[in-house]
């Protein structure tokens, strides 16, 4: 294992593990600041805001021996006996001169410029820069551009080439260029070929400054009223951990959550812009059937599901797990041989793949497999959402409980009529549907950024979201109402809810204990659980 | 003089550029000897033993750099001829190639036999369109005549030569700023580790040298090492690290000089016996002030170190960057050395591809504050500007990737350093107000104006 020195500190690198300065230092709690350099994306070395004096040990008499010359921490590697100094006067020295050079044109328009409060070059400007300005050079005015899915504000930019880099390496789409030469460098497009790709949202995140702008999210929130949740996009069965930051329970913009098993640090345009619909005003807000009222509605659904006669369960993808698990251990308490059906699940086209190897699944919902898991565990089998209306044709079903969640229509006039014959129909969704016309109960359902839950990706990873935002006044989550009707004490805790699944279920059994931020792989576990799980045993 | 030109020996002859004259002149006979007596391996030996250092520039030792490449490496190795010669002041490459393809080629071939590289591209500037056409038309005849293709004059040895040209950039004569053009993409010069040696070309291991380094390549096939050694300085005894200037150089003479032009001389020569007994002596009578000894990059010398030594090591001596491609231009007494450092500032902010930070703001902001010294608004306070930015920019700190840089500061920090009086009056006497102020001024120019020629 190579043993480094870092301003006199020493640090041994795990095995395997291949760093550069910049990833070494972290690992001691020093930051090296940087622009241009980024994990995801290959070494330039142009910014020049990573130099470090860089020496060897030798590892014999311990003699140290510094190299005359700078160097960028980025493209160093952490080698054995390698000496990296990045507090000396010579170091401080060149970081000034890095720090003033991209001010001499910079348009220091930070007071409506979106990236204030989280802008590299503010923070490395209070950090390593002068307090004052020497260059007699007229800054120039914030030009801006239209460069397709994002906004170019010319003369903010650093060039830190990160988005050309992105285009050509991550999406493989290659639309930004670099046009001039010297201090008349600008990011640019071929006319006629805009940025346009389905991962284009990244680049702003990438700018260390904000020369790239976010339509969608310009001018619409400083960035320190925002609070961030961790969570999980639910637009796909990817699962990219996201952060979804809000201001005063509403949705401002949605941000990739670094993963190195799942997203690393990108995610799609279809997750990142996937929010509005949670404030869509078309959502139902209000319980509707014999009575409106909250406190009396969960003691009546109770009673109802008591004497419907035969249940039946439609257990949606876009339940998290623990809902999934309170809703189908609610039925089956009541009924025995209640039916549990997996909700349609949304398919559109093919998975797309992209270069570096970040997938949009074709599987339009979070946690097909985590739900299918919980229906296996308690049915021995997943029944599909055909199979239950056929079992409703045959008037074999009474009582049912529809959970929605979907983003979209997802229901016909034609499946919903299907349901007509039912004596009791509970329906939980968040859009008014066919299905919720005819509900003898028909209740508001929660988005995901309002529910706190697990989800099990495509590879079988199951990662946890935070509560992000409260939901709208009148709508009860599905979790906290499962929660209620079953009968268990005090507030909806999902947290307990994954133990007791964790425990029950042996597909789950890696959650137990506390889910790490990327999650847990439930993959090993499927190796053991080579026989089918019988129903209703642990 | 007793020294008789080798590297420009046939260039007066009638079609100098035609194979035919070149192999009358004894042309293409040490490729013969070395493709039937030599291994690759002793002509690296052979070159290394000659001690011949790039004429590019940098002047590192030539068979050190072949050395570099791995051994039986699987793939391709390429070869790279650097003909994009920008420096301002400099045109000996271009003398050789209108007047001596053959001599050029002959040397790439001889390389690329030492090097294992069964491709060479010839990267030439766009400027230079007649040794385009007199390359092209070697390149043509050699392969009509056996020397290029498959299985040169019935050896296994198989080569290639592509000559790309350039679109007209100055940084494309750096090495890796070379290959990346070559490879079709914009001329930012690639981080190093890793050197071209390791992956250059396509990702490949790759030679970059210049076409003078080839011409004496050609010459020490032929001559032998030993009559290389004989020519110019040896070693610095007390500096273990010098490893000695031999060989004849060529020195392109401009400015104001009596007889300008591309000379043939040994290493070591002092620039003053280059600007008298080559070129004549300082025009119309005049005294000479100052000269750019090898290249605008390596800055300015003044009349009283003319007696510089031009080999490697005495440019260093002289506070200036090296000895550069050896092109000297000469500025007479009459010549502003404000003029001087305006236009090569222009030069080199124009030039920079822009890529690191303080190259790209450094040279803009030198020109800016140059601008406005020109304009009558300059002030003390800008010479100590202009110095820090020329001590801080360039590879020498270590804060730029190539050398374009060092190339830009280094005409600041010897012209503000050497000529500091003549800067201090002509800031005084046209500003006369304020060149003492230090207060910040309003700046001046839009980016339209700012490099129109003026």
């Amino acid at each position: 294992m190579p043993t480094i020195l870092i301003d006199n500190r020493e640090l041994t690198i795990p095995a395997g593990q291949k760093l550069n300065a910049i990833e070494a230092a972290r690992m001691l709690g020093i930051k090296i600041p940087h622009y241009c350099w980024h994990p995801g994306l290959s070494i330039v070395g142009s910014c020049r805001m990573c130099l470090v004096e860089i020496g060897s040990r030798d590892p014999k008499s311990g003699k140290i021996t510094m190299q005359p010359k700078l160097m960028p921490a980025c493209n160093t590697l952490a080698t054995d006996n390698l000496v990296v100094v990045t507090d000396s006067e010579k170091v401080a020295h060149a970081r000034a001169m890095v720090e003033e050079g991209l001010l001499l044109r910079h348009p220091v328009d930070c007071p409506i410029c979106d990236k204030a409060g989280e802008c590299k070059l503010q923070d490395y400007y209070f950090k390593y820069g002068q307090d004052e300005r020497r260059a007699d050079i007229r800054p120039f005015t914030s030009r801006r551009r239209d460069l397709g899915d994002v906004t170019l504000f010319v003369d903010r930019c650093v060039m830190c080439s990160r988005c050309v880099r992105f285009a050509n390496e991550v999406s493989g789409t290659s639309e930004l260029m670099i046009t001039g030469r010297g201090a008349h460098e600008e990011i640019n497009v071929v006319p006629g070929y805009p940025l346009n790709n389905k991962l284009s949202g990244n680049v702003v995140d990438l700018c260390p400054v904000g020369a790239l702008g976010d339509k969608d999210f310009l001018y619409k929130q400083r960035v320190w009223f925002l609070e961030s949740h961790p969570s999980v996009c639910t637009g796909c069965s990817t699962g990219c951990s996201i952060w979804i930051e809000e201001n005063q329970d509403r949705i401002y913009r949605i941000k990739p959550r670094q993963n190195p098993f799942v997203n690393q640090w990108w995610i799609c345009n279809d997750g990142r812009y996937d929010y509005p619909h949670v404030h869509d005003a078309r959502r139902v807000t209000q319980p509707r059937g014999s009575t409106a009222d909250w406190t009396t509605l969960p003691g009546q659904l109770r009673e109802a599901l008591q004497s419907a006669g035969r249940l039946a369960a439609v257990v949606s993808p876009f339940l998290s797990v623990e809902e999934a698990y309170l809703l189908c251990k609610l039925i089956r308490d009541i009924d025995k041989n209640a039916v549990l059906a997996l909700g349609p699940v949304p398919t559109v086209g093919e998975d797309e793949r992209f270069p570096k190897g970040f997938i949009i699944s074709a599987e339009k919902c979070p946690n097909r497999r985590g739900v299918e898991a919980v229906l296996a565990y308690f049915s021995g089998q997943v029944t599909g959402f055909e199979e239950l209306l056929s079992e409703i044709d045959l008037g074999q079903i009474q009582g049912a409980w529809v959970s929605g969640g979907y983003k979209a229509d997802w229901i016909g006039l034609a499946t919903a009529a299907r349901f007509q014959r039912l004596k009791l129909l509970v329906v939980q969704d968040l859009f008014p549907s066919p299905l919720m016309e005819i509900a003898t109960h028909a209740l508001p359902g929660a988005a995901y950024a309002e529910r706190p839950g697990s989800y099990v990706n495509r590879n079988d990873r199951l990662q946890t979201a935070a509560q992000a935002i409260r939901p709208p006044a009148g709508v009860r989550t599905e979790g906290s109402l499962l929660w209620e009707l079953s009968c268990r004490k005090g507030l909806y805790s999902p947290g307990a809810v994954l133990t007791e699944v964790a425990r029950e279920i042996g597909y789950f059994s890696a959650a137990l204990g506390p889910v790490p931020e990327t999650g847990v792989d439930l993959k090993a576990n499927l190796l053991a659980q080579a026989s089918p799980v019988q129903p209703n045993q642990a | 003089m007793s020294y008789q030109p080798v590297l420009l020996a046939n260039i007066h002859k009638k079609d100098s550029h035609a194979l035919a004259v070149y192999q009358a002149g004894g042309g293409y006979r040490a490729l013969r000897q070395v493709l039937k007596e030599m291994s690759p391996k002793d002509v690296v030996e052979l070159v290394k033993s000659s001690g011949l250092r790039g004429r590019g520039g940098a002047g590192f030792p030539t068979g050190m750099k072949w050395s570099f490449l791995p051994e039986n490496h699987p793939g391709p190795i390429y070869f790279c001829v650097n003909a994009d010669e920008s420096e301002p002041g400099t045109f000996v490459n271009r003398v050789q190639m209108e007047r001596d393809p053959h001599q050029v080629l002959e040397g790439i071939i001889i390389s690329c036999y030492a090097t294992r590289a069964s491709t060479a591209y010839i990267y030439l500037r766009y400027e230079y369109p007649l040794c385009l056409r007199r390359m092209q038309s070697a390149i043509e005849e050699c392969y009509a005549a056996g020397l290029l293709g498959k299985n040169i004059l019935g050896s296994p040895f198989s080569l290639d030569v592509h000559i790309h040209r350039g679109a007209a950039a100055y940084v494309c004569g750096e090495e890796t700023g070379l290959i990346e053009s070559i490879e079709g993409r914009r001329a930012w010069p690639r981080i190093k580790p890793p050197f071209p040696a390791v992956e250059g070309l396509f990702r490949k291991p790759t030679v970059v040298n210049n076409i003078e380094t080839m011409a004496c390549v050609t010459q020490i096939a032929e001559r032998g090492a030993a009559w290389f050694r004989s020519i110019g300085t040896p070693p610095e005894p007390n500096n273990p690290r010098d490893p000695g200037s031999f060989g004849p150089k060529l020195f392109g003479l401009s400015g104001h000089v009596n007889r300008p032009g591309c000379y043939e001389a040994p290493l070591g020569i002092t620039l003053r016996q280059l600007v008298e007994e080559f070129g004549g002596g300082v025009w119309k009578g005049r005294r000479a002030k100052a000269a750019v000894l090898g290249g605008l990059s390596t800055g300015v010398v003044t009349a009283g170190e003319f007696d510089t030594p031009m080999d490697f090591s005495g440019p260093l001596r002289a506070g200036c960057l090296g000895l550069g491609t050896g092109c000297v231009v000469v500025f007479d007494e009459t010549y502003s050395m404000v003029d001087f450092l305006h236009n090569s500032c222009r030069f080199f902010a124009h030039e920079s591809c822009g890529q690191c930070t303080p190259c790209r703001e450094g040279t803009h902001w030198a020109l800016q504050m140059l601008n406005r010294i020109q304009a009558g608004r300059g002030r003390l306070k800008d010479l100590e500007l202009l110095l820090e930015i020329g001590d801080s920019i360039g590879i020498m700190p270590g804060t730029t990737i190539c050398g374009l840089a060092d190339g830009a500061a280094w005409p600041i920090k010897t012209a503000v350093r050497k000529f500091r009086d003549e800067f201090e009056e002509y800031v005084a006497r046209t500003n006369p107000e304020g060149y003492l102020d230090t207060t910040p001024v309003p700046g001046m120019g839009t980016p339209q104006s700012l490099y129109s020629i003026a």
